[in-house]
């Protein structure tokens, strides 16, 4: 039985099998429509989360299955002062995967070790969201056609983002690959993102403050929101959260074919005017999360199409 | 200065001068119920001057934290006054509520009785990580 705790946690053949998958989803939707019949997936939230969550239970639906759990942890036992192993194990009762969010990093994990059924971490605090990246992965995929010799920009908040150290990682094991880290010094990528991960990949990679610097040689920039819940000085939050805004006169020096992506949600740091864009595919990126999520579902499963 | 020998114990040597005392809280060997000798700043031909500790009692000792504090301290079990067995201690790949994590967002802060567990995450650095959350210890 495999579980999904971190995006390191799949292997990069993997990864390119749940594209596959994904993409066939796409093309034929109704040959999965009843793959998961009879199956419970059950959506344990013990922080609130709109999208995941409904992305989660979109995703479960489409396979034929369903969806059980909650969408707050106060509506949960963990507010009467459960443990995780204790509503893991009980849930694992009712469920056949589990897909959790939890506001303590290591959560999931924790959450392995009392279960016979599969735990995909849905977010852990400032820690891992794996099937974020997975959406990030599909997205370049089908926008680039490729996942390789790629430059790509990461812009914003490159120090408490969670998902641009699991896109570093993920894309730091595809050839020819290229980071260009937009970010104000206050919020630069940490150390060990660098020393433990980039460093060892050999992936090259440069610094910048300058957004409208960096934009022509990029294929991807990854836009992320400044954070304020990150932050226990609130006017260095108000100092820094307007660093990044990407503008239709930015993008003006973009290449043709560069694709814009945010994890959402987004504040102010991608001007609405930019929507309209077609290289703007933070929408569609949303949209991916729920095919790769559901290709994610029929693996951990190991339902056979 | 002479100091007798061990029959039966274990010693600690080629401590980095200095580090006997903490090695010696840290094991509380303090509150042993044997002969403890800390010697400071010894002659040693290898290290030109080093700690050693001994004690005459065969004690299961907690090996991960002692060679996380001094990785490269040798261990040797004596009995009936040979050497029956010697280890240079390396760091440690796993450490099992030996520190404790201190992201106050780490699951251990919560979940009842959860071990505290970090792995060694790049030995030349000395860098171990939770294995939870990735903090660093």
């Amino acid at each position: 039985m495999r579980h999904l705790l971190d995006i390191m946690d799949f292997s990069v053949v993997e990864l390119q099998e749940l594209i596959d998958c994904a993409m066939d989803i796409i093309a034929q939707p109704k040959k999965y429509a009843e793959t998961c019949h009879g199956k419970k997936l059950a959506t344990l939230f013990f922080e609130p989360s709109t999208r995941t969550r409904l992305s989660f239970e979109a995703a479960m639906y489409e396979l034929g299955g369903n969806v059980l759990g909650f969408s707050d942890g106060s509506n949960s036992s963990a507010a009467k002062g459960e443990s995780v192993s204790d509503t893991i194990e009980v849930v694992s009762c009712y469920a056949d995967i589990i897909a959790m969010r939890h506001p303590k990093e290591g959560a999931p994990l924790v959450a392995t070790r009392r279960t016979g059924v599969p735990i995909i971490n849905a977010g852990d605090g400032g820690h891992c969201h794996p099937t974020q990246t997975l959406a990030d992965l599909l997205t370049i995929h089908r926008e680039l056609g490729r996942l390789d010799h790629l430059t790509i920009g990461l812009c914003g908040d490159l120090k408490f983002g969670r998902t641009v150290h699991s896109l570093i990682a993920a894309m730091s094991r595809y050839e020819g690959v290229r980071f260009v880290l937009i970010s104000p010094e206050e919020l630069r990528v940490p150390g060990y993102v660098i020393n433990e991960i980039m460093e060892p990949a050999g992936v090259p990679y440069v610094e910048v403050r300058s957004l409208e610097e960096a934009m022509p040689e990029l294929d991807v920039l990854y836009m992320t929101r400044i954070q304020r819940e990150r932050f226990t000085n609130q006017e260095e939050y108000m100092r820094l959260k307007d660093s990044y805004v990407l503008t239709p006169e930015k993008m003006k020096t973009a290449k043709q074919e560069m694709r814009v992506l945010h994890p959402l949600p987004r504040v102010n740091e991608i001007s609405v005017a930019v929507d309209d864009d077609p290289r703007a595919a933070y929408f569609r990126q949303a949209l991916n999360g729920k095919y790769m999520r559901m290709a994610l579902i029929l693996k951990l499963l190991e339902v056979t199409v | 200065m002479i100091i007798g020998d061990i029959v039966n114990g274990i010693v600690i040597d080629h401590i980095k001068v200095g580090q006997g005392e903490e090695i010696y809280h840290a094991l509380e060997l303090d509150k042993l119920d044997a002969m403890v000798i800390v010697l400071h700043n010894a002659t040693s031909a290898a290290m030109g001057h080093k700690d050693v500790i001994k004690f005459d009692k065969i004690i299961d000792l907690d090996l991960d934290k002692l060679s996380y504090i001094a990785p490269g301290v040798t261990v040797s079990v004596i009995k009936g006054g040979e050497v029956v067995v010697s280890e240079e201690l390396e760091l440690p790949e796993r450490l099992v509520n030996v520190v404790q994590c201190r992201n106050p967002r780490c699951i251990t802060s919560v979940e009842q009785e959860l071990a505290h567990e970090f792995r060694l995450a790049n030995r030349e650095k000395r860098v171990y990580r939770c294995i939870y959350c990735e903090s660093e210890a």
